[in-house]
């Protein structure tokens, strides 16, 4: 039994020397920041034209392509690209079709005929299978996707006809913003201390038990209810908090960094890792850890 | 309030977490996540105080007036309490959206504080059946992330111990009249003694468990929870039960039993916090709401 009071503290932000060419390159702006009176300029995403000054609507990093000029907002909703592996909870069961919540400004759509129904890959929908779309995946369900397009409107229509993606289990889900994930080859990795982790580009972290076989998935609607072990309940709550303290500190997440902080939270209690001093001692440990990596 | 959805399977996950005494975060059943608590937050109240448990966040404000006493209890003072459910809460209290749940926590923390037991009613007392102080406290939800009861009890306990009642005199003048005279010094004030104040401890069951300081993704896996106020000597002056599902008398008992003793480890630290505050006084930063 513990309960933890105390007074609350002004956050002062310690930022690590950083390497002088990625300082360099970056333009960094905050909502009515002038980006250039230059009139030879387009106007892109997140600017606007203030008497002729090319000015930010929001605060974030500038963004070059020719004659465009585009803001890169820090703190956004998802805008998802075709390719994009996200984590989605399912919000609704229409006709044909799943309603899929994955942090983006509309639900993106998981068509039916998008996923791969159990019993093989080249099966054509009845209308059995439309009847059956509960049995599959229902309200509050998890899934992992990759995005397959976007409509006119934005909205994106996912896919999951790969074995790796569909419907998720025993896990813990983790939001952070979708601008702290790092673009990678892959996005699902078996971390080596002992839990998996798919990074969502959507902002949407999963962490789940390592499954023991690869080749079980029985058309990946079948979710195992069966006990997790206490250790590795203990590295996916411990990953949860690390996560959570580099999101805090917005530090770029991808499986080096997540694992870095991992290890260097190892000498604190779980439950410490969400208090502030800590979290800034591992997070700072992290960091350090991976500028000497890039050396 | 703010519902999130989970999948079975996230529910399965959470039940054998706490069966296991290890929750998502990594805390017992027992703990509660790391509170942090300023009090004089808000310049124009006569008390305030700001509590932040996790991602709730709660800010209390303690406004004293002159009223007239109830007839039934001419010779005290009383409470009233108002909770303001604000839309950057959740998007869900927008306009009326937060107005029941409002009313539902203003009545129990009506019950939970509002007798002479918890405060000391009589000293809010100027003339019997005349004049006497009304202490309206109101509470803003600013973030709901669970647990909202312990949250805004402590809160509100912090919020009366900063609270500072001018002091008034009564005089009569010529014509037999009674007359509130406000002392000149704003420093000569009134203070309440918040000993007896309790603190709400909010047990949810889930599985065959229960756990405190339920997490919103918490609250999801339970059916009934139990709200039990507790005073520092671990005298237990409220039980309330929330939530559709039912509880067997056993685990009511066990629950009551580990109520009172969470609840009564809850005052220490907390006094000791307020103490720690006061003494620090204009030298103490302020942090407030940007920090």
């Amino acid at each position: 039994m513990a309960a933890e009071m105390r007074l609350p503290a002004v956050h002062k932000f310690i930022s690590l020397p950083t390497t002088s060419q990625s300082q360099d390159d970056k333009q960094l702006v905050v909502p009515g920041e002038v980006i250039t009176s230059d009139t030879g300029f387009m106007r892109g995403h997140g600017t606007y034209m203030d008497e002729d000054r090319l000015t930010a609507s929001v605060a974030g990093e500038v963004e070059r392509v020719n004659k465009l000029i585009c803001v890169k907002p820090l703190k956004t909703r998802f805008n998802g690209e075709v390719g994009d592996v996200i984590v989605g909870r399912v919000t609704e069961v229409q006709q044909k079709r799943w309603k899929v919540e994955s942090n983006s400004r509309l639900d993106s759509v998981l068509l039916l005929s998008s996923v791969n129904l159990p019993g093989g890959e080249l099966r054509r929908r009845s209308a059995e299978d439309e009847l059956a779309m509960r049995d599959y995946l229902q309200e509050g369900d998890l899934i992992s996707a990759e995005v397959q397009s976007i409509f006119s409107d934005g909205a994106l229509s996912l896919h999951t006809r790969s074995l790796k993606y569909g419907k998720l289990g025993q896990g813990v889900l983790v939001q952070v913003s979708p601008s702290l994930v790092k673009r990678q080859k892959t996005h699902f990795h078996n971390l080596l201390c002992g839990a998996s982790i798919i990074l969502g580009n959507n902002g949407y972290v999963w962490l789940y038990p390592t499954p023991d076989q690869q080749d079980e998935e029985a058309g990946g609607y079948f979710t195992s209810l069966e006990p997790v072990s206490l250790s590795d309940r203990e590295v996916i709550s411990r990953l949860r908090n690390c996560l959570l303290a580099l999101s805090a500190h917005k530090v770029l997440l991808y499986d080096t960094s997540v694992l870095y902080c991992y290890e260097s939270s190892l000498s604190h209690q779980i439950k410490d890792i969400l208090k502030p001093e800590v979290m800034e001692e591992i997070v700072l440990e992290t960091r350090q850890r991976l500028i000497e990596h890039e050396c | 309030m703010a519902a999130v959805h989970l999948s079975e399977a996230e529910k399965v996950y959470i039940i054998h977490g706490v069966r296991d005494d290890l929750r998502l975060d990594g805390r017992g059943c027992e703990d509660y996540r790391h509170m942090e608590i300023e009090t004089d937050v808000v310049s124009n109240t006569d008390g305030s105080a700001k509590i932040s448990l996790g991602h709730t966040d709660v800010l209390v404000g303690i406004k004293a007036e002159i009223g007239k006493p109830k007839p039934l209890v001419p010779n005290e003072g009383y409470l009233e309490f108002f909770v303001d459910c604000s839309a950057n809460a959740t998007p869900e209290f927008e306009g009326r959206g937060g107005e029941d749940l409002g009313v539902e926590l203003s009545n129990t923390l009506y019950k939970v504080f509002n007798n002479r037991l918890s405060v000391d009613l009589r000293s809010l007392c100027i003339s019997p059946g005349e004049h006497c102080w009304v202490l309206y406290v109101d509470v803003l939800l600013l973030q709901c992330d669970g647990n909202l009861f312990d949250a805004m009890s402590i809160a509100i306990k912090a919020a009366l111990f900063n609270t500072r009642i001018s002091k008034v005199q009564l005089s009569e003048n010529e014509e037999g009249g009674k007359e509130i005279e406000l002392s000149d010094d704003p420093y000569d004030c009134m203070r309440l003694d918040v000993e007896n104040v309790p603190c709400i401890v909010t047990l949810c069951k889930i599985g065959h468990r229960h756990v405190v300081d339920a997490t919103l993704q918490e609250k999801a896996c339970s059916v009934a929870s139990v709200l039990i106020s507790v005073t520092h000597r671990g005298t237990v002056t409220c039980v309330r039960k929330m939530g559709k599902g039912s509880l067997d008398p056993e685990s009511i008992f066990e629950m009551t039993e580990a109520g009172k003793r969470v609840g009564k480890s809850l005052h220490a630290p907390l006094m000791r916090l307020l103490q720690e505050e006061e003494s620090l006084g204009q030298k103490r930063q302020k942090v407030g709401f940007l920090g």
